[in-house]
């Protein structure tokens, strides 16, 4: 299929499929955040939030014992869990509402999975004065109790999504829903590095500060680059965060890690660059997990945050031109790589990272001892305790 | 001009008001589907827009995302639909417009859907999430056809956006007449007036308001400031609720406006 290439495009991914309703907001968005780009007080204020509210620069951490207990490549942890909201979802939020606010715009909408950029965005609209709505799906509700509490002391209304399958992509289409009635006052603080153009580039941009930083920290700390840089991938804004800076060192190999839920033969998975076809969902031209007629099929993944069923456009982009290594992690590998980072390391990683060290942790076998992986550590896994409790009937080996 | 466009020209040209019911293919069964059509068509509508349920219906409010929802359950899909319409080509003579979001024709293939909708005679194609940065996708395709791809304005378009819209547009400009998605509203906002207005003026087609529009009064009261009306929600639950008077209630409201103009 022939699709013309222009703005907003990451090779033939991306665009802008949106009602017109919406097609005023997002130029607006668009010039809004060109002016704020080249700004150096945007730039000097986000930087103060992210230092003394966010608390970066978090560290980039040598995982010793990890390490050693593999024995292969050294694997060091870009720690966003010690964020301030405990997972990388803040540094987007933080942006987004600054930006919100140039517009002239007081009013806030979101979208929640795993309820961290729910938490995230609550927060920031707390700190600024915000008003804030968030949608989440029903089944993450459940799923992620505490966060929804979270939110409501931060001063967020909540509202629960029954329709389709009560996750991620129905809060997206409920959230949608509320801003093109409301899209006069309203800012839609967008998760993951999705949807309509320009949301895929604000949210990598706001994300860079990950690869950014830990670009710097490894050269700090061994004078070289890393040679594998791995990620997990819902959405994708922590990895593409991650990835962005290190795109043009052909000498790091990037790796980003779906879900691969009860295993991609099962078809109950959140992997859609392992299984998903070209495709529209939510603005963008992507790849999506679908039926042959064209209907979005339901993700599955043990956590609330990858359970998305398509990827941003710019991963679907890497991709096709091989930059980045695509592969995924199921249920049962992902929980073992949560057992084993905080059995050796004393740090519980959240669900959706926990894919990323299971992955990483295979990885490090394979290659030599002087060899250096990064991993991006997007969040802690306090939120997960339940769930991690239920899937392994609450006993610990 | 594309038949669609003529249909609502010689409609208005009569001093009627251009109707456009809409409904969920599916809902309540694809086997009812030409019986629905053909009331719909007796009831006096100008052109019939058919929905194609979606898993993912951004634009709809609750009364089409629940009829959607039944024809979903009832495995209804964009080729069914299609299949269904071939069985009674010709046997429905108003122009049919098909209002689908874009990914379900990505997944049927852009030409063999063309393709078959020329079969069928569909005279248009409403596509919610298709705004006009990315209607290239279909329009190089649909040149030289009877099919007529329907453009949406809002009320939040800038006026360079309707000129625009208003350059390329085919069979008529769909005015959407709320901030938000489709279904029943009390009260239209003040501005709307003006808008509609000014649409007609860079228009070349026929203007429609549609979106919340669901009783007589509305009808009459956007009728008067458009060419004429598209009502969906009002229609797709009358039909779930087999409550036929209402539609032909809606629909009355249209044609009585010539029995206003000639008597007074």
């Amino acid at each position: 299929m022939a699709i013309e290439l222009k703005k907003g495009r990451y090779g033939k991914f991306g665009g802008q499929y949106v009602p017109e309703t919406l097609m005023t907001a997002l130029i607006e968005l668009e010039e809004a955040y060109g002016t704020a780009k080249s700004d150096p007080a945007f730039h000097k204020e986000l930087d103060y939030y992210l230092r003394d509210f966010v608390g970066r620069e978090n560290p980039l951490y040598f995982a010793e014992r990890l390490t050693a207990k593999i024995g292969g490549a050294k694997i060091f942890l870009k720690r966003e869990d010690l964020n301030h909201t405990g997972a990388h979802k803040i540094n987007n939020s933080l942006g987004q509402a600054l930006l919100a606010i140039r517009m002239g715009k007081r009013k806030i909408v979101a979208e929640t999975g795993a309820g961290q950029h729910g938490v995230a965005t609550a927060t920031a609209c707390a700190l600024f004065g915000l008003d804030c709505v968030v949608f989440m799906g029903k089944e993450d509700i459940r799923r992620q109790e505490l966060n929804v509490f979270r939110m409501e002391l931060l001063g967020a209304k909540v509202v629960s999504v029954d329709k389709g399958s009560g996750t991620l992509k129905d809060a997206v289409n409920e959230a949608l829903r509320y801003w093109v009635a409301n899209v006069e006052d309203t800012h839609y603080i967008l998760g993951s590095a999705l949807g309509p153009h320009p949301f895929p580039e604000i949210v990598r941009d706001f994300q860079r500060v990950i690869g950014v930083e830990t670009r710097r920290q490894i050269v700090e700390k061994e004078g070289r680059l890393p040679d594998a840089v791995v990620a997990c991938i819902g959405g994708g804004s922590n990895a593409i965060g991650m990835f962005h800076p290190f795109i043009e060192d052909e000498g790091v190999a990037l790796f980003g890690v779906e879900a691969a839920g009860s295993g991609i033969s099962t078809g109950l998975h959140a992997a859609a660059i392992a299984d998903g076809r070209e495709g529209v969902l939510h603005g963008a031209y992507m790849y999506v997990l679908q039926d042959e007629d064209g209907f979005i099929k339901e993700a599955h993944s043990i956590s609330a945050g990858l359970d998305y069923p398509a990827v941003g456009p710019e991963h679907c982009h890497l991709h096709e031109i091989g930059r980045v290594k695509y592969s995924s992690v199921t249920d049962a590998e992902a929980l073992e790589g949560l057992k084993l980072l905080s059995k050796t390391e004393g740090i519980i990683p959240a669900l959706e990272s926990a894919h990323a060290i299971h992955f990483a942790a295979e990885l490090a076998k394979e290659m030599d001892k002087d060899e250096i992986i990064v991993v991006c550590l997007s969040g802690r896994g306090d939120k997960d305790m339940q769930t991690v409790r239920e899937a392994i009937g609450g006993v610990v080996e | 001009m594309k038949t669609v466009e003529k249909r609502i020209r010689e409609c208005v040209a009569k001093g009627n008001k251009a109707f456009i019911p809409y409904m969920m293919a599916g809902d309540g069964g694809l086997d009812s589907l030409k019986d629905k059509l053909l009331f719909l068509e007796e009831c006096g509508a100008t052109a019939i827009e058919i929905g194609i349920p979606f898993s993912d219906p951004v634009a709809d409010g609750e009364v089409i995302q629940r009829a959607g929802e039944r024809a979903l359950a009832d495995g209804v899909t964009l080729r069914k639909v299609l299949d269904e319409l071939v069985r009674f080509k010709g046997e429905v003579s108003v122009p049919l417009i098909i209002m689908t979001y874009l990914n379900p024709i990505l997944a049927y293939g852009i030409n063999s859907f063309i393709e078959r909708c020329e079969k069928i005679g569909i005279g248009g194609l409403i596509i919610p999430d298709l705004p006009l940065e990315e209607d290239g996708l279909l329009r190089n395709g649909l040149e030289g056809t009877d099919i007529a791809l329907i453009p949406l304005v809002s009320l939040t378009s800038s006026l360079e956006r309707i000129v625009n819209i208003a350059k390329q547009a085919e069979g008529f400009i769909y005015a959407v007449t709320v901030n938000g998605i489709t279904g029943v509203r009390n009260e239209f906002e003040d501005k709307l007036s003006a808008h509609l207005k000014r649409v007609k003026e860079e228009s070349s087609v026929p203007v429609l308001a549609g979106f919340g529009i669901s009783t007589s009064q509305q009808v009459e009261q956007l009728g008067a400031q458009a060419d004429g009306v598209i009502v969906g929600s009002a229609i797709v639950d009358a039909l779930h609720r087999d409550d036929l008077e209402v539609i032909r209630g809606l629909m009355r409201t249209c044609t009585m406006e010539i029995n206003n103009s000639a008597t007074s």
